[in-house]
């Protein structure tokens, strides 16, 4: 289709184009991401190579001290006049040493089987003892914590030959090197964001990204209930764990649920739930926030706020409130038997059919929801240009018209970006479902969940009830793949919404 | 004809104001019913109708000094410290790194931006079983030293808001002040810090209230170790079988002294948190 014949549609039309143009490029745009992935290794290695062939060259063309420094750290720059910063690069080595003789080596050498000693009585010396054994988890937690000490290592030595070869270069050249003084002063100035970010990234790597190595290996391990540290050993197990979640027939021994059944139930339920909560929070929230703004409409800030103080009020308040309310006992219940008589007897929203309960959470998440996109939406709802809707009066459209045909399209077309990020949210959506109805109602059906349960709450249980650790790492790994190409879709969407202006 | 469109366009306000009301009605409903029934001074945890008979500031004064078996002042305390701690912590962490991204310019720069977006992808909570045992092979387990080291040491993820910010201070700036002399540990702290001000209060309130909202971490960190809760994990004990027929009005009496300052607090910052969510995630 050409420009002009796009600009000729009606926006709704230019939706459905857009739409399906979305769907057309997909594997486009697919192999375009796997292609990106393919040169981010490739450039990966050829880094890589080049920091290597950089490494080697360096060593060739190093005079003694240099080529020494490449054993013992610091030399070159010792020999150079530098000798703070090489006592410094030598205080680094010689504590690296230290701590693979004292700790990690130790670990890293158990690593590969994760302990094979398990923990029993010996008699030493006529005394019956009990010898502690290996410790899986705590091999593989510091096994992880070692290999990541070791890649810092790695690049402190990198740039200590660099800085040793440097050193040699400038007195080569007939200058002084700089003094340890000056390196410090340019911490504050060029190189600043060595000073900044030393800290953050230092917190960041051990407690997200350590935990997120040894819970990614976890989901390779059959570390659960039947394996637990320290009285028991656990052992690599390939793929079992995803192979465990991806066999949909065949329960347990004795007729108990089975972890692929629970994960495909699970699956579906966590895709209806988010489409539902994503779609009728957006549209709903979105006409509310067109009536507040309505023109003739008085009081507009007051309204607003009525909305807003639900999203202001904590979240864990407001949801265990809630789950108070839609007890047999709670307000909600009070409401409906004893003050309007609507129904006979107290209902059991939360605790009867999987169906009620279903319909339950969702509607109190359109309560929790529908004022967040008030919130969001208001500002850009404001942005319409008036005429369009004064022309489709004209036309003779009324308002339901309009809102389909003029606010909907746009309000897509502008937000699609903040609706696949609400989508991701929800499919995470943890507090919600933990705090109001704890997964139930309860089932033997599936294995260690309700029928409210998503996956991510099914992760939490599986982590704190039973100490299925291994099942739980490998479904955090499954619904991280997904959520992660759902914001890559959004990413390359908004890209592309940059040098897109067929609205505006 | 006239006449006629003016009447539909009252009908339609009217009609417009009906169903606002209702609606307003039933979103603020529960909150009332929290704030009626934290006053309410009969009956125990339900009763079987809505509007309570008599009010006191009885569960009030029973939230805070009957402590034998559930200590709210303690557990008010203990977020409090934790809720400073880390406050401080993470908005230096988030300055630092934000600044950095938004006005320093080095090799690692966008390799780094692009680890902090696919960190922010894992499921939280995925990590906090790791995060535990790290902290139990520290012996840090149950202490609050632990929830501030939780608390703040991720905070640098969260450096987009304020980055943001910093992107639209003109650069020119900077530069001048280069040229004067300046270096960029001075242009951070004495020209981009006063300029950003808002930013830097809305970075520490939201680094403020954060350990009071937040339950999930607190309660894996803190196990059964009642002394050391906080707000959060308490107030959902108050709630849990054991507790619930005594304490059910002390609860709502606690949540409303937790949620008033926030939600006062959140309607002044509601424009920067628009913005937040906003941006990057809307085109245009």
């Amino acid at each position: 289709m050409k420009y002009i014949d796009y600009v000729q549609l009606n926006p709704f039309q230019k939706f459905g184009y857009n739409f399906k143009e979305f769907f057309k490029a997909l594997p486009r745009n697919l192999k375009k991401f796997f292609c990106m992935i393919g040169r981010f290794f490739k450039n990966l290695f050829l880094g890589i190579g080049k920091g290597f062939a950089g490494y080697f060259s360096r060593f060739v063309k190093g005079d003694w001290a240099t080529k020494l420094s490449y054993i013992v750290m610091g030399v070159g720059n010792a020999a150079k006049g530098q000798i703070i910063k090489g006592l410094l690069f030598l205080v680094i080595e010689l504590a690296y040493i230290y701590f693979m003789i004292s700790f990690g080596g130790y670990y890293l050498s158990k690593f590969g089987t994760l302990g094979t000693e398990l923990r029993h009585m010996e008699t030493i010396n006529g005394k019956h003892v009990t010898v502690p054994g290996d410790n899986s988890m705590l091999i593989l937690l510091y096994g992880v914590l070692t290999i990541v000490v070791t890649v810092l290592f790695f690049v402190v030595y990198i740039a200590s030959t660099k800085s040793a070869y440097k050193a040699q270069q400038t007195v080569a050249a007939g200058e002084k090197p700089a003094s340890f003084k000056s390196e410090l002063k340019d911490l504050f100035d060029n190189k600043f964001h060595v000073t900044l970010l030393a800290f953050p990234t230092t917190t960041i790597a051990v407690f997200t990204i350590l935990p997120l190595i040894f819970m990614i290996l976890i989901a390779f391990t059959n570390y659960d209930a039947s394996h637990m540290p320290p009285g028991s050993l656990f052992t690599w197990v390939g793929m079992s764990n995803f192979a465990d979640i991806f066999k949909i027939t065949g329960g347990g021994a004795s007729g108990a649920a089975s972890k692929g059944a629970t994960f495909l139930e699970l699956t579906k339920w966590t895709i209806i739930w988010a489409i539902f909560a994503t779609v009728l929070n957006y549209i709903l929230g979105m006409v509310v926030a067109l009536m507040i703004n309505k023109k003739g409409i008085k009081l507009k800030s007051l309204w607003r706020t009525l909305f807003v103080v639900t999203v202001a009020v904590p979240q864990f308040v407001s949801l265990l409130l809630m789950n108070q309310m839609l007890a047999v006992d709670g307000a909600v219940n009070v409401l409906l038997v004893n003050v309007l008589h609507w129904a006979p007897e107290p209902i059991a929203f939360l605790n009867s059919t999987p169906l009620l309960a279903r319909v339950t959470v969702i509607v109190v998440n359109c309560w929790v929801g529908i004022p967040y996109t008030i919130l969001i939406t208001s500002g850009i709802l404001m942005n319409i240009p008036a005429d369009l809707y004064e022309s489709a009066t004209i036309d003779g459209a009324g308002p339901v018209k309009s809102f389909f045909k003029i606010t909907l399209p746009y309000m897509l077309f502008v937000t699609t970006p903040y609706l696949i990020t609400s989508f991701i949210g929800n499919i995470n959506n943890f507090n919600v479902i933990y705090l109001l109805s704890n997964g139930g109602p309860n089932t033997s059906q599936l294995y260690q969940a309700g029928y409210t349960d998503l996956l991510v709450t099914w992760l939490f249980k599986l982590t704190m009830n039973s100490q299925d650790y291994d099942l739980a790492a490998a479904v955090g790994i499954l619904v991280f793949i997904v959520c992660a190409t759902l914001s890559l879709i959004t990413f390359n969407l908004t890209k592309s919404a940059k040098d897109e202006e067929a609205f505006s | 004809m006239i006449k006629s469109y003016k009447f539909r366009r009252v009908l339609a306000n009217t009609f417009i104001y009906i169903l606002l009301g209702g609606l307003g009605l039933i979103w603020i409903s529960p909150l009332v019913y929290l704030v009626l029934h934290s006053f309410r001074a009969e009956g125990l945890a339900s009763v079987s109708y809505l509007i309570p008979k008599t009010f006191s500031f009885q569960n009030y004064i029973d939230l805070f000094t009957d402590t034998a078996s559930l200590n709210f002042p303690r557990w008010f305390l203990n977020t409090f410290i934790v809720a400073i701690f880390s406050c401080i912590i993470s908005t230096l962490a988030v300055l630092m790194v934000s600044y950095s991204f938004s006005r320093l310019r080095f090799k690692a720069r966008r390799p780094m931006i692009n680890i902090g977006m696919i960190l922010g992808m894992f499921p939280g909570f995925m990590t906090m079983i790791a995060i535990y045992y790290l902290l139990k092979a520290m012996g840090l387990t149950q202490t609050l030293v632990a929830l501030v080291i939780c608390y703040s040491a991720g905070a640098g993820l969260g450096y987009q808001i304020s980055k943001g910010f910093f992107d639209t201070i003109p650069r020119a700036l900077d530069e001048a002040a280069t040229i004067d002399g300046a270096t960029r540990n001075q242009i951070f702290w004495k020209i981009i810090l006063p300029m950003s001000k808002p930013i830097v209060v809305y970075t520490i309130l939201t680094a403020f209230i954060g350990p009071w909202t937040d339950f999930i971490l607190a309660k894996i960190i803190m196990g059964d170790k009642v002394d050391n809760y906080t707000v959060a994990i308490g107030l959902q004990k108050m709630v849990s079988m054991e507790f619930f027929t005594t304490h059910f009005k002390r609860f709502l009496a606690g949540s409303v002294i937790v949620a008033v300052p926030i939600t006062i607090l959140f309607l002044k910052l509601q424009t920067y948190y628009v913005e937040g969510v906003t941006a990057g995630g809307v085109k245009g």
